[in-house]
């Protein structure tokens, strides 16, 4: 190694330590996705006719296409409910002394280190018709009869906001914390309220916290299977159960590939355009 | 031009201020500033002078006294009420925002019109002769550039009272003194008040109309460069300030006016107390500064052997050894052949005026070193 011509870039060297991820990845992701490409490419349920009937059928059906518009929006509420809670716990993060920093981040990442089933079901007992804010509603005479919460838009944008809460704050903390707490002094001393510097200086220079709170979530709160069915109930329809049920009850394998590209496509948009979102405000970085 | 205003005046009225942590970073501070002044607060580090400063820009609201600009008490004013310019230590610029964006913060944040601000803005940067970077980003500026940048967007705001944390401590030692002569031209333009932080002397005595010298949180002296340098009210002024021989002694008799002091080294020298009368045999620190020894022929002064001689260019810095055993440093100018003077010659040294000792008593045992005790 040491006698490698100089003119050799340095990044080749790590081009061999890289592989057995490659490796991994080419098997275990790549492939498959290769033949979940292959598998919706075929136009009938026994895999004989190639065509691109599935991707018609879904781009023509409204049924199909209310699906993945509802689940697109649930992304956009759950990352929006995130992103005006996160934000000020990210704030007063950066603001209190260790200790309740220590009880901060504890609260924070204390959804992570609970199963998603056991959440989930938490979920249902406090958002249930005898649930516990019902209940309580009920005790204290707001309201006569309970509430519909549970199978709500409203229940899986809660159930998964809380869920995907960290995803969005633990971005945020840092970048908050990576702001020069001179740049408020400074902008105060210039004569800008706390408004002023709020907009001016500290939600610009968190952007890039923000976009990448704002992808993750985002991703992780539109295939989040387990909690949009749980609280969802039967009544809603998003694209992973919609795929579950073409795949597993129907044995459709062809359309659910279809659906799987799709959802994987308008996935990806949503993420670059945060990506390219974020590269713009990597600007502002370097502070 | 529209900034000759004439500075407010800044009186800091018995200032404390204790941290929350228990730490008292100032103590009963006091400081008469007139309009225009150029004020220098200097100290060692943690001395409490960033706290000083904080508490007239009123980011720290102070435990004790008060804080009057101009006929105004403005500890009830929060910082974006103070009009007070601050010049941060690492500058603070908005990495996101231009030059001249920078600059014209403050007017915006006042409500001034775009067009005003960026002519304002430019006018400024002229100024401080960056005419050519407002479209810019702070971080394709160099640090030197980026401090006028900084000084710009104070002056922006026409404060009354202009502050600058140790502007001028991440410049190298050029750049440093460009900058030095800049600020002070800018100050004499805009007649600000200004008071600049430093614990550099040289920069202190070099900019300021007036220094005040603080040591763990106390004002020691309050005076003009030549005050301080030439008649330090405290041992610790002396030391801290310029560089000084300290000479352990008894008092053999004194009035207001001079002292006789028995050295540890052997001999009597006559000093010039400070300040106060001495108390007849109680023990004295005498300060004399190493440009302000002589050599001397007869039996006056005490006696010493050469060691170490050091050429710097323009003086010579001689160490020597005393009967007590302790070391004084001479410095003789170097003018025509000076004496040469041989490793282990015996010589007797005295202060070239009695003016030019100063004797300290010891039970004030504050010096920048063994200070804790
Ligand atoms: N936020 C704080 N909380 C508690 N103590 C503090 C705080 N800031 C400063 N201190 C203490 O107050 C004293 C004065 O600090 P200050 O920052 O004013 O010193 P300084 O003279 O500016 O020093 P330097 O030259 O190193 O910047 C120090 O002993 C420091 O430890
Ligand atoms: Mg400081």
């Amino acid at each position: 190694m040491g006698a490698a011509p100089a003119s050799r870039d340095v990044t080749s060297y790590g081009m061999g330590l890289a592989a057995p991820l490659a490796l991994f990845f080419l098997l275990f992701f790549v492939a498959p996705l290769l033949q979940l490409l292959w598998l919706s490419l075929h136009n009938d349920t026994a895999g004989l006719h190639w065509g691109l009937g599935q991707y018609l059928h879904f781009l023509t059906d409204p049924f199909s296409l209310g699906v993945l518009g509802s689940t697109l929006l649930l992304g956009a509420e759950v990352t929006a409910v995130c992103l005006v809670l996160g934000f000020p716990i990210a704030w007063l993060y950066q603001r209190v002394g260790p200790k309740l920093q220590t009880i901060i981040i504890l609260i924070v990442l204390l959804p992570l280190l609970t199963s998603v089933v056991v959440r989930t079901f938490a979920w249902i007992v406090i958002l249930g018709r005898q649930g516990i804010i019902n209940a309580t509603l009920q005790s204290l005479g707001v309201i006569d009869t309970p509430l519909k919460l549970l199978y709500t838009q409203f229940g899986v944008v809660i159930a998964l906001a809380q869920v995907q809460m960290p995803l969005m704050t633990l971005p945020l903390i840092t970048a908050l914390g990576r702001i020069d707490p001179n740049l408020d002094d400074a902008s105060c001393s210039l004569g800008a309220g706390s408004w002023r510097t709020f907009f001016r200086i500290v939600l610009p220079l968190s952007l890039p916290g923000v976009i990448a709170g704002c992808t993750l979530t985002y991703a992780a709160a539109i295939t989040a299977f387990i909690t949009q069915s749980l609280v969802g109930g039967g009544q809603m329809l998003f694209m992973p159960m919609y795929l579950y049920q073409q795949a597993s009850t129907l044995q459709n394998w062809p359309f659910a590939a279809a659906i799987s590209i799709i959802f994987l496509l308008a996935v990806l948009a949503v993420v670059s355009v945060f990506t390219t979102l974020g590269r713009m405000s990597r600007g502002y970085g370097g502070a | 031009m529209a900034e000759a205003q004439g500075g407010r005046s800044l009186v800091v009225d018995a200032v404390t201020h204790r941290y929350p942590s228990g730490a008292l970073a100032v103590e009963n501070i006091n400081l008469d500033i007139k309009g225009g002044e150029i004020i220098a607060l200097l100290g060692p580090s943690g001395c409490g002078k960033t706290t000083l400063l904080r508490i007239i820009a009123g980011f720290i609201a102070q435990t004790q006294g008060r804080i009057i600009i101009g006929d105004d008490i403005v500890d009830a004013l929060p910082p974006n009420k103070r009009a007070v310019g601050i010049v941060f230590q690492n500058y603070a610029l908005f990495p996101h925002l231009s030059i001249s964006e920078n600059v014209a913060y403050g007017l915006a944040a006042r409500g001034i019109h775009k067009a005003t601000r960026q002519r304002e803005a430019q006018r400024l940067l002229e100024l401080v002769q960056l005419p050519a970077m407002a479209e810019r980003l702070p971080r394709q500026l160099s640090g030197g550039q980026q401090q006028r940048v900084a000084l710009a967007r104070a002056l922006a705001i026409k404060p009354s009272i202009l502050l600058l944390d140790e502007p001028f401590a991440a410049l190298d030692k050029n750049l440093r003194l460009d900058m030095q002569i800049e600020v002070k031209r800018l100050q004499r333009v805009s007649g600000i008040t200004t008071l600049i932080v430093t614990h550099d002397q040289e920069e202190a005595l070099s900019m300021a109309d007036r220094v005040a010298v603080l040591s763990h949180g106390k004002l020691e002296q309050f005076g003009s460069p030549s005050d301080v340098y030439d008649r330090p009210q405290t041992l610790f002024v002396n030391t801290f300030v310029g560089s000084t021989n300290r000479m352990p002694g008894v008092v053999v008799s004194a009035d207001r006016t001079a002292a006789k002091v028995r050295l540890d080294a052997g001999s009597e020298i006559i000093a010039r107390p400070a300040g106060g009368t001495l108390s007849e045999g109680g023990r004295v620190t005498v300060c004399i500064r190493p440009e302000h020894l002589q050599f001397v022929g007869d039996e006056t002064g005490f006696a010493g052997v050469v060691g170490m001689s050091l050429p710097l260019g323009a003086t010579v810095v001689h160490e020597v050894t005393t009967a007590d055993g302790s070391g004084v440093k001479v410095s003789q100018a170097r003018i025509g052949e000076t004496r040469a003077l041989e490793n282990g010659a015996a010589v007797r040294l005295a202060p070239l005026a009695p003016s030019l000792a100063t004797p300290f008593p010891q039970r004030f045992r504050s010096s920048p070193e063994g200070s804790s005790t």
